[in-house]
């Protein structure tokens, strides 16, 4: 029998309108502006552009006041709205040699051109609470210094190539087509497009622990933070009607090159290779573990022995997104009268004949003793 | 920076291109009050009206490799003429109609030889300034955090 149930229409509703207030919080509180989520927590803002692989940091901090500060919940929203836009195309690659560079570290080479720029990180801090900035807020002008106006900051892969020590990103095939996961469905195996695709927009913490799984051992890459590079480079996009690629402005991009430790092949010598991470918005920590992963999935095309959860391509990338992660623990909130109705049905039929068959064999136990 | 990221094309295409970088890099507050200031409203007619949508922004494998699929950004376009007949394109990163309409009466604008070197002086000199400025603030602030190494001579 279905018997089909309707209602809690009203509860919704009010439940809605509950969650509304809860989220304005105490009313004698100013409300957020977009601005001061945008401008203070920018580093939020950065993660559900990136989770929501939607670079547009006003829609992103109208996310987080929506989501109540709930990060996955807001990078839900991102997807969901650029479904209602229409899609323009493709941009042109863009080039991260030519950033306009506001953070650019290696742990590798301590005299490379251009220098170590710590930036604006949370690197050398000591963790303590600061509650001056719980009092006011405020923070003294930066110091400047004199720059050379020239200078360049080339990639350290660029650099090292001398001795063909350190691998090449490998030739490109012109027009060889770009896999896209928001127009295809992710199959198996993936190229490293798709990959890389699938982890600029994974969870952040997913591939947190994964990349810290392979150092710790499981599935060892031996890395080393070749070069982390922030700031904001052009987009360019082909405009089909002039003929030619028009400038979109600069986007915000953190990029990390990880070098990995190789041993070689019979086809290739033993040289360093490489992970590469990659996300719009202030995200080091992501584009870290998104290098790290990125690189322990290479193991099959550099023939290294497959035995760790992060070099498992199908476990990494069918679990990394956190919105269809979310969708499907949370489900498990919705309504399962049915299911469960008959669920229980049938326990209490397996209960009852393996009652019945406990009752038989003790029958016939009595029935042994008796002879 | 930008003309030499783009694909070579003709002088004329080439400074078109960097007329547009500046106009589309521009704060839409800055880009107001260069507009205001050429005290100007030219006849126009909207061709397509500004409209948002995506642009799935590519990197590249490694920096330099195969291109792949980063994330989408919201782009707002639009396309106008003015009376003689010249197209003006307007087009930026963000949701920002007023703004991109402004650009492409500017990119019309800065087609017509009777207006280029008005537009450049008082709308693209001006916003280029500022954004020079902004970019040095930025390298003079970053230049402040790079390290100086120096070793430590121990014994003799």
């Amino acid at each position: 029998m279905y018997v089909a149930v309707k209602g809690g229409e009203k509860a919704i509703r009010n439940a809605h309108k509950l969650m509304a207030r809860d989220r304005r919080g105490d009313t004698n509180v100013p409300s957020l502006s977009l601005k001061q989520i945008s401008e203070q927590l920018y580093l939020s803002v950065s993660r559900v552009m990136a989770e929501g692989s939607l670079y547009d940091v006003e829609l992103a901090a109208l996310g987080i006041k929506q989501s109540r500060g709930d990060l996955i919940e807001a990078a839900f929203l991102m997807r969901a709205y650029r479904t209602t836009l229409p899609r323009f195309g493709y941009s042109k690659p863009i080039d991260t040699a030519k950033m306009l560079i506001r953070r650019r570290i290696s742990a590798t080479y301590k005299d490379l051109p251009g220098g170590q720029l710590l930036g604006p990180t949370f690197d050398y801090t000591q963790r303590l609470l600061d509650f001056k900035l719980a009092a006011d807020g405020e923070a003294p002008a930066p110091e400047t210094q004199e720059f050379e106006k020239e200078e360049v900051m080339p990639r350290v892969t660029d650099l090292l190539n001398d001795e063909g020590l350190i691998e090449q990103d490998a030739p490109i095939a012109p027009d060889a087509p770009v896999g896209d996961l928001t127009r295809e469905p992710l199959t198996f195996p993936a190229e490293r497009d798709l990959r890389l695709q699938n982890l600029a927009r994974g969870d952040e913490g997913f591939l947190l622990a994964l990349g810290y799984s392979t150092q710790r051992g499981f599935g060892r890459t031996h890395p080393f933070a070749g070069e982390i590079r922030l700031g904001e480079v052009e987009v360019d996009f082909f405009m089909e009607e002039l003929g030619f690629e028009v400038p979109l402005g600069t986007m915000t991009v953190t990029e990390c090159q990880m070098i990995n430790q190789f041993k070689g092949s019979a086809s290739a010598p033993p040289q360093f290779t490489r992970g590469y991470g990659l996300v719009p918005g202030q995200g080091e920590r992501k584009v870290m573990a998104m290098a790290l992963v990125d690189r322990s999935l290479r193991a099959e095309e550099l023939g290294e022995e497959i035995d760790s959860p992060t070099q498992d391509q199908e476990f990494v990338l069918s679990h990394s997104d956190n919105v269809q992660a979310t969708g499907f623990v949370e489900h498990l909130k919705l309504p399962h009268y049915v299911d469960f109705q008959s669920e229980l049905e049938l326990i209490r039929k397996v209960r009852k004949e393996w009652q019945e068959k406990r009752n038989a064999a003790e029958q016939e136990l009595v029935a042994e003793a008796a002879q | 920076m930008t003309a030499s990221s783009l694909k070579e094309h003709s002088p004329e295409v080439t400074a078109r291109q960097s007329a547009m970088s500046i106009l589309t890099k521009a704060p839409p507050q800055d880009l107001a009050v260069a507009w205001a200031n050429l005290s100007y409203e030219p006849e126009h007619t909207v061709i397509r009206p500004a409209e948002t949508g995506l642009v799935m922004v590519r990197g590249r494998t490694g920096g330099t490799g195969a291109p792949f699929n980063m994330c989408e950004a919201t782009i707002t376009r639009c396309v106008i003429a003015l009376e003689d007949g010249t197209t003006g394109f307007g087009q930026a990163l963000g949701r920002d109609k007023q703004k991109v309409l402004r650009a492409a009466l500017v990119d019309a604008l800065w087609q017509q030889p009777e207006h280029r070197s008005t537009i450049e002086e008082k709308i693209l000199q001006p916003l280029a300034d500022l954004q020079e400025q902004a970019e040095s603030k930025t390298r003079a602030e970053v230049a402040a955090t790079k390290v100086d190494f120096f070793t430590m001579v121990r014994g003799e």
